[in-house]
């Protein structure tokens, strides 16, 4: 699936090596679980010898041993899973269809059937243990009315209820994944060690697993009692058995009230949900561990281990993430690797190592940049476009003169993948075209009906959407059409689709529609118009309200670091360029004190000697500012601002909600940590007029 | 090692210390100096005005403190209860009193109410009556918050006209307040029930902001917060409780916390981030306290002998501390190095009561340590004096040490600091950049604050870490400060 070998090194010789430890460590934590859950399941108050006595005798018997080799499978499966499906940029759907289109994807179901299974599995493995009438399936009894008192195979109906509730529980847990983003693996703001990172959640995940154990069993049994017949009539007729009249059905209220079954279902949904959590949690922590990229390396064939090197890929994204975060630790941390980031390469002289990552960020900032200004706009221009009926042609090529400021600092580049956040599979989204399904899940569509399906209707070919990496500047991306209708128009009429060679096709194209277009164009405005009125699709179809705001900036924790990592790198470096030349007057100074400034000289020296730094500052602060420009308009629109409920004492990661207040509070900090450090030697600096007046706001301390 | 005994004697009284200059504390009485009071007469005002409107409001949280006796057992209120419900609450709360009570007993400081449990791990000197509870400069710019008895916060600026008073229904006791490095706006203040981080636009023109400005950072259990830190990169937030033995580093942005837990000592009551952001340190009820590296968050752990750690503070450099333990008048130092190897804490000052004769009768001086304070230059460190309270000739004091680094670390006596006629020292802090040696902000019993200004010539460079992130840069300070600073620092050594 990965197309570039480059990639494959870090999956194949750091993630799976981690993802297999946290998996032998989930298998060796299983033991203790187990061994608790015995315990916890055949406590009796009056009598805990005979608990005691009874559990160990349990220990030791065969099927205990099976159904603990039967659960380290599950939790194999279950940390193989984990490694499949996880993601380190959220999926966050901006509409209810859209959350549905997750839930129904094949990938998804495949992930959901598996976890059923598994639940299944489980809860028979907990039957076993429980003993007593959980024990089997099926069971001689001896039918009331027969004449012939003949013992028969009856289903025990005991042993079914939990079987269909550890089902239910794997099939819930695989729901709530989606819906919370439980694959969506964050970076903690905090380095610490792994078994403290461990203990310190450790409370949570118990909490969190006996909590939703609780709801999930409130909602089975209420489901049982409803359809609990038709997986009970099945059964029955598939395995040959009878149902025992003599018992009471426990699909009544009588049968499913009683305190042990409830307590025996309860605390086997929280022992399989305390597993699988602890799986997810140790591979979480296990692959968000940081992992030191060499700078540069002496040979050859490493080069592409390098971080310079690692930064500019582009698949796998955890590779990207994690030499991000590497980058950002080590410009506060070690002052040996800066040293390296600063050197000079040996035959020619050239900053590499500096210039390649300096690109990088700055790409990353100017994308983001880009993707904020485009996002604006839409909403924008949707703001307005109600009026026109259908006279979207006329707006864009009035826009086309509009000018924006940010391009001049915007490299172009084409293929960003980043652009797409809101796909569920984003580590795969290299290698082959997008599915239908996910690829329009993206913020921009901001029409409410710019589902999937609508869209693939009218438009077969779809890869030409704005966000399809075919557009390259904020400028071609104001011209080019905001709403579905008019983008799938251009196609059909068989027009090429936007791109920054073709800049006056757009403009002239739309100025003589042909009357077929435009009949179409007629009736789409009344499907939309009718489609409106339905309350129910308006439900579907809306958005909701920060979702697309959180899209955004799924993936900001990468522009935090590469913020706070070049920012923090950048200033280490000016600092030492312009000390020496402020003290360059006071050397007998120098002379005088050795021990005190030498110390500060060999900082100096050691960090940025020489001075690759200082040609890339105007555009790193350029950029920044016109991020942090784009960024206070984006907070200025509705619901951007507004704060996420918190929620606590759940596994589910919410960290992507604030991930917009976390950019701009890294982005302030940023450009004060510049401002702070060189104060007005940073009028010398090139940069525009209004760039310079935002900058004065901060020297202030203004902003 | 220096002691009280080789300071010059304090000053008469009605005498107050003004500034340092050519190197000794000149004095004057109020009225020779009225230059020097412009900047604090309006603060006085309104200050002066607060604590006359306080003395209600102090009532009120007395009443406060003894409510919770009163409706401590809801077994005996009036309604009609079965008797075995009755029998077996009681029977629970007694469990549960005896239970709390042998925890109590491990750690005595449980047992107090939120209200002294503040004023017990305060910095400021009689917390509960002060009139300024807490107060910070801000890092970069010349305006201060003042936290006042009623709750509310005042933020001066010399630039602007308008002073922004920030009340919010969550914001009571405040303990402490600290603005974020690197940021303009952001002010985090400690209240008894959470720690609120208020947004105080600096162009707004408004005098009261809406309290849609302040976030609030809440964790079950971690109440009442008697300490904050921010990291000095501007990123991250400490905030202890010594009800909590877990501290908390906020992410404030996303208002998300990561409590990190060690059992021992029973809480934490206060936090110093060392300025190039590389250790903390975490003082507990108990005796013993906590450097925590801030690199992969691990903790070295520091029993002392007698009593808790009261206060401490880092070198500019972050490689050495200062600390006071309470119960001994002396001041300890710890060196932290790359290096590792066995530590020690040093004593370094011997701070034992010391009396001075002067000519209306014995003072004397000396003894247990409230806070340390050290200038941003590290020239100068300001020691608070408990002092007692009921004698009249052991009042509470500062006392300012000069200090050296080289070659050798080295405490050098400098003088007292006084106020006015029975005004005692609440509360100190350094100005972080003032341009012409330091600046020791007071805050008095009466309500006065005052600026000492201490003119010298820094020795010191800036150190721009090669260990850690950059510490605080002074981006004023030019070339021609530069120039003439060893020579002096020859002269005063």
């Amino acid at each position: 699936m990965f197309s570039n070998e480059q990639s494959c090194w870090f999956v194949r010789k750091v993630v799976c090596w981690r993802a297999v430890a946290s998996i032998a460590w989930a298998v060796l934590l299983l033991l203790p679980i187990t061994a608790l859950f015995v315990i916890l399941s055949r406590f009796s108050l009056l009598h805990p010898i005979q608990t005691i006595s009874e559990c160990l005798s349990f220990a030791t018997c065969a099927s205990a041993i099976f159904s603990l080799i039967l659960m380290c499978g599950v939790i194999i499966m279950v940390g193989f899973l984990n490694l499949e499906y996880y993601t380190v940029i959220p999926t966050i759907a901006c509409s209810r269809i859209a959350l549905l289109g997750q839930l129904l994807h094949p990938r998804q179901l495949v992930h959901s059937l598996a976890h059923c299974i598994m639940g299944t599995i489980v809860a028979w493995c907990c039957a076993v243990t429980i003993g007593g009438r959980y024990e089997s399936i099926g069971g001689p009894c001896i039918q009331n009315d027969d004449t012939d008192r003949l013992p028969q195979m009856c289903l025990n109906e005991y042993h079914l209820i939990l079987l269909l509730a550890g089902a239910f529980v794997g099939f819930s847990h695989s729901l709530l994944g989606v819906i919370y983003n439980m694959n969506y693996v964050s970076f903690h703001t905090v380095q610490q060690y792994k078994y403290l990172r461990f203990k310190g959640s450790l409370l949570l995940v118990v909490r969190c697993s006996s909590t939703q154990a609780l709801y999930c069993v409130r909602n089975y049994i209420v489901m049982y009692f409803f359809l609990g017949y038709i997986p009970k009539a099945w059964i029955c007729k598939t395995l040959n058995l009878h149902l025992n009249s003599s018992v009471h059905p426990l699909d009544s209220i009588p049968g499913l009230l009683d305190p042990s079954l409830l307590y025996h279902q309860w605390i086997s949904a929280s022992f399989l949900l305390f597993t699988w959590h602890i799986t997810l949690l140790l591979f979480r922590i296990f692959v968000t561990e940081v992992y030191s990229f060499p700078v540069q390396s002496s040979f050859t064939e490493d080069a592409h281990q390098c971080l310079p090197k690692v930064l500019t890929d582009k698949q796998p994204m955890i590779l990207k993430f994690l030499a991000l975060q590497d980058f950002a630790l080590l410009s506060q941390h070690s002052p040996s690797r800066r040293c390296e980031v600063f050197s000079l390469s040996q035959p020619g002289g050239h900053p590499h190592n500096w210039n390649a990552i300096t690109k990088e960020c700055l790409s990353l900032l100017a994308d983001l940049t880009q993707r904020l200004v485009a996002y604006h706009d839409t909403v924008a221009t949707n703001g307005r476009s109600k009026s026109l009926s259908s006279g979207s042609e006329r707006k864009t090529s009035s826009e086309s003169s509009v000018t924006s400021g940010p391009e001049d600092l915007m490299s172009p580049r084409p293929a960003m993948l980043l652009r797409t956040p809101a796909s569920v599979f984003a580590r795969s989204i290299g290698g082959f075209p997008q599915s239908p399904l996910t690829a329009p899940f993206t913020p921009d569509l901001d029409s409410p009906f710019s589902s999937p399906a609508l869209r693939r209707l009218t438009a077969p070919m779809d890869q030409c959407s704005p966000w399809f990496g075919t557009v390259q500047s904020p400028h071609i991306m104001r011209r080019a059409p905001k709403l579905w209708s008019t983008s799938t128009d251009s196609q059909v009429n068989g027009s090429p689709p936007a791109s920054p060679a073709s800049v006056p096709s757009p403009k002239q194209e739309p100025s003589k529609p042909s009357r077929l277009a435009q009949f179409l164009q007629n009736r789409k405005e009344q499907v939309k118009n009718f489609l409106a009125k339905r309350a129910l699709i308006m439900y579907l179809f809306n958005k909701l309200p920060e979702a697309s705001s959180q899209a955004l900036f799924a993936d900001s924790q990468a522009h935090i670091w590469a913020l706070e990592g070049g920012n923090r790198c950048c200033t280490l470096s000016l600092i030492s360029m312009w000390i020496p030349a402020v003290f360059a007057d006071t050397t007998c100074t120098l002379l005088c004190r050795p021990p005190g400034l030498s110390y500060l000289v060999q900082a100096s020296f050691s960090e940025d000697q020489f001075g690759v730094v200082q040609t890339t500052l105007p555009s790193i602060l350029g950029s920044m500012l016109v991020l942090q420009e784009a960024v206070d308009r984006h907070f200025k629109l509705p619901h951007a601002s507004s704060k996420p409920v918190r929620s606590a004492g759940s596994l589910g990661e919410s960290t992507h909600k604030t991930l917009r207040f976390a950019l701009r509070a890294t982005l302030k900090t940023s450009i004060y940590r510049i401002t702070t450090t060189f104060g007005n030697h940073l009028n010398a600096v090139k940069m525009s007029a209004e760039h310079r007046k935002r900058l004065q706001l901060f020297l202030e301390y203004k902003e | 090692m220096c002691s009280l005994a080789s300071f010059p004697p304090p000053l008469p009284s009605g005498q107050t210390t003004l500034c340092e200059s050519n190197n000794e504390l000149l004095s004057g009485t109020a009225s020779e100096h009225p230059q020097k009071q412009v900047r604090v007469s309006p603060f006085r005002h309104s200050l002066k005005l607060h604590s006359r409107t306080e003395s209600s409001s102090k009532a009120d949280g007395r009443t406060d403190t003894h409510t919770p006796t009163h409706t401590h057992s809801p077994v005996s209120c009036v309604l009609v209860v079965p008797k075995w419900l009755s029998v077996s609450s009681g029977f629970s709360l007694a469990l549960l009193r005896w239970f709390s009570s042998f925890h109590g007993s491990m750690f005595p400081h449980l047992t107090l109410s939120s209200e002294d449990m503040l004023a017990e791990f305060s910095q400021v000197l009689n917390w509960s009556d002060c009139v300024v509870r807490a107060f910070a400069w801000h890092p970069h710019t010349d305006k201060f918050a003042l936290a006042l008895l009623d709750d509310s916060i005042k933020i001066y600026n010399p630039k602007s006209a308008t002073t922004p008073t920030l009340k919010h229904r969550l914001q009571r006791s405040v303990a402490a307040v600290q603005w974020k490095p690197l940021c303009a706006s952001a002010l985090a203040v400690a209240c008894q029930n959470c720690s609120l981080v208020w947004h105080v636009d600096p162009c707004s023109l408004s005098t009261r902001p809406s309290s849609g400005c302040a976030q609030v950072l809440s964790h079950p259990g971690h109440s009442p917060v008697t300490s904050i830190a921010w990291s000095p990169s501007g990123s991250l937030l400490l905030s202890a409780s010594p009800m909590d033995t877990a501290m908390m580093v906020w992410d404030v942005a996303s208002e998300s916390c990561v409590p990190l837990q060690r059992v021992g000592g029973g809480g934490v009551t206060f936090l110093s981030w060392s300025p190039d952001g590389s250790h903390v340190l975490a003082s507990t009820p108990s005796a013993l306290f906590r450097v925590w590296e801030t690199r992969m968050w691990t903790c070295e752990r520091w029993p002392c002998v007698k009593g808790r750690c009261q206060s401490g503070c880092w070198s500019p450099d972050g490689s050495r501390l200062l600390f006071a333990v309470q119960g001994e008048a002396v001041i300890y130092a710890m060196t932290f190095s790359d290096k590792p190897g066995p530590q020690a804490a040093a004593a370094v000052a011997d701070l034992s009561e010391t009396t001075f004769n002067t000519a209306k009768g014995d003072i004397t001086v000396g003894g247990e340590i409230q806070s340390l304070s050290w200038d941003p230059t590290g020239e100068r460190l300001a020691v608070l004096l408990k002092g007692d309270p009921q004698a009249a000739d052991r009042p509470a004091i500062i006392a300012v040490f000069k200090t050296r680094s080289n070659p050798i670390f080295e405490l050098l006596p400098c003088g007292f600091v006084q106020g006015e006629l029975d005004a005692e020292p609440r509360l100190m802090q350094f100005h972080p950049n003032f341009q012409h040696g330091a600046l020791l902000t007071v805050c008095w019993s009466n309500g006065r604050i005052t600026h000492v200004p201490f003119y010298f010539l820094s020795a010191g460079v800036p150190h721009f870490g090669l260990g850690g992130s950059p510490s605080l840069p002074r981006p004023q300070e030019g070339a021609a400060d530069f120039a003439n600073q060893s020579l002096f620092t020859e002269l005063i050594s």
